[in-house]
């Protein structure tokens, strides 16, 4: 007997991923999932956005790691709340595990919440997580054919970060092949370059995020 | 490799359809999913098989379809099937797209007992 199904795989998690963009559409929150590989330099972009944002916005930040709370300690010596989601090995996070992590915020007001997810090129492009924007950083270290061999995680991304820009040189790094692939997999996507090191584009980003949450604000 | 994860949510699909009709035992399961997608099927087979183990759905086969990408140029107003996430119009190429096919994940059907 053949019985006709016709439900989407990833239901659960996108019915979970709605509910959470209207709370946090109610809040006037605006939430950035942010993904790319291991030692892209995700929590370091984190760091530095909220060294620019800590005085004018609420921040927090939610920090996914497989074990351990080494990016959380990290975050919570700059004064702002976070919690340490721990996937014990899973490859990315879902919208469930945004819901639980909020729990263990209270009574929260934020402007900005940061998402940091599972160090992964793969996975983490599958699940929407309840956020406005889409980020994977990818560093200069990493190489330039990772838009290519990854197509989909930039495919689903809104915004690429361009990493440890100030070593450049050093890697032999073809910035034009990059923006070819880019513009071959998603022509609509921002990419900014930044160094963490010495600082370079990150007011460039911060008052794209910034714009970002006022325009969802106001909406 | 989240298809340990994906598998999860066809088993809670499949059992909810089983308990919906009465069903005894799922010896077929029909996906469909669009060229977008990274799903490798084998590693799907294999990670549902482990999970399935003394559900309803034990033994099931896992049957996946793969439907191309489908592309409408909003300058030249035609659509088209187009090779795997490579966005340009072929008759134009205008990257001025929208993306009509290609991203689907579903469960088409079931065959039970």
């Amino acid at each position: 007997m053949e019985i006709k199904v016709l439900r989407n795989i990833f239901e659960s998690n996108i019915k979970q991923s709605d509910e959470l963009k209207k709370i946090f559409k109610n809040k006037g929150t605006y939430v950035v999932n942010i993904m790319g590989s291991p030692g892209a330099g995700k929590t370091s972009v984190i760091v530095e956005l909220i060294k620019k944002l800590k005085d004018e916005l609420k921040i927090g930040v939610i920090e996914a790691d497989c074990e351990g709370k080494i990016d959380a300690e990290k975050i919570n010596s700059l004064g702002i709340p976070v919690v340490q989601l721990n996937s014990g090995g899973a490859c990315h996070i879902e919208a469930a595990s945004v819901d639980k992590a909020m729990n263990n915020f209270e009574n929260w007001a934020f402007d900005l919440i940061l998402i940091e997810n599972i160090g992964n090129l793969v996975c983490p492009s599958d699940f929407e997580i309840g956020e406005d924007l889409r980020m994977v950083v990818l560093s200069i270290p990493e190489g330039d054919d990772k838009v290519a061999k990854y197509p989909k995680m930039f495919y689903t991304c809104d915004v690429m970060v361009i990493s440890k820009f100030d070593v450049k040189d050093y890697f032999n790094y073809n910035m034009q092949r990059v923006l070819t692939d880019v513009q071959r997999v998603n022509p609509k996507m921002e990419v900014f370059p930044v160094s963490c090191t010495t600082g370079y584009g990150i007011d460039k980003l911060s008052k794209f995020i910034k714009d970002k949450i006022f325009e969802k604000k106001l909406s | 490799m989240h298809e340990l994860s994906i598998s999860e949510n066809i088993l809670y699909i499949v059992e909810n359809e089983a308990h919906k009709h009465n069903l005894k035992r799922i010896k077929e399961i029909k996906i469909k999913t669009g060229e977008i997608s990274d799903i490798i099927p084998e590693n799907l087979e294999y990670c549902f098989e482990i999970i399935s183990k003394g559900t309803v759905a034990e033994g099931a086969k896992i049957i996946v379809e793969k439907l191309p990408i489908k592309i409408l140029c909003l300058d030249c107003g035609k659509e088209f099937t187009i090779k795997k996430k490579n966005l340009q119009c072929p008759e134009c190429n205008s990257k001025n797209l929208k993306i009509i096919g290609g991203n689907e994940f579903f469960i088409e059907s079931m065959e039970a007992e």
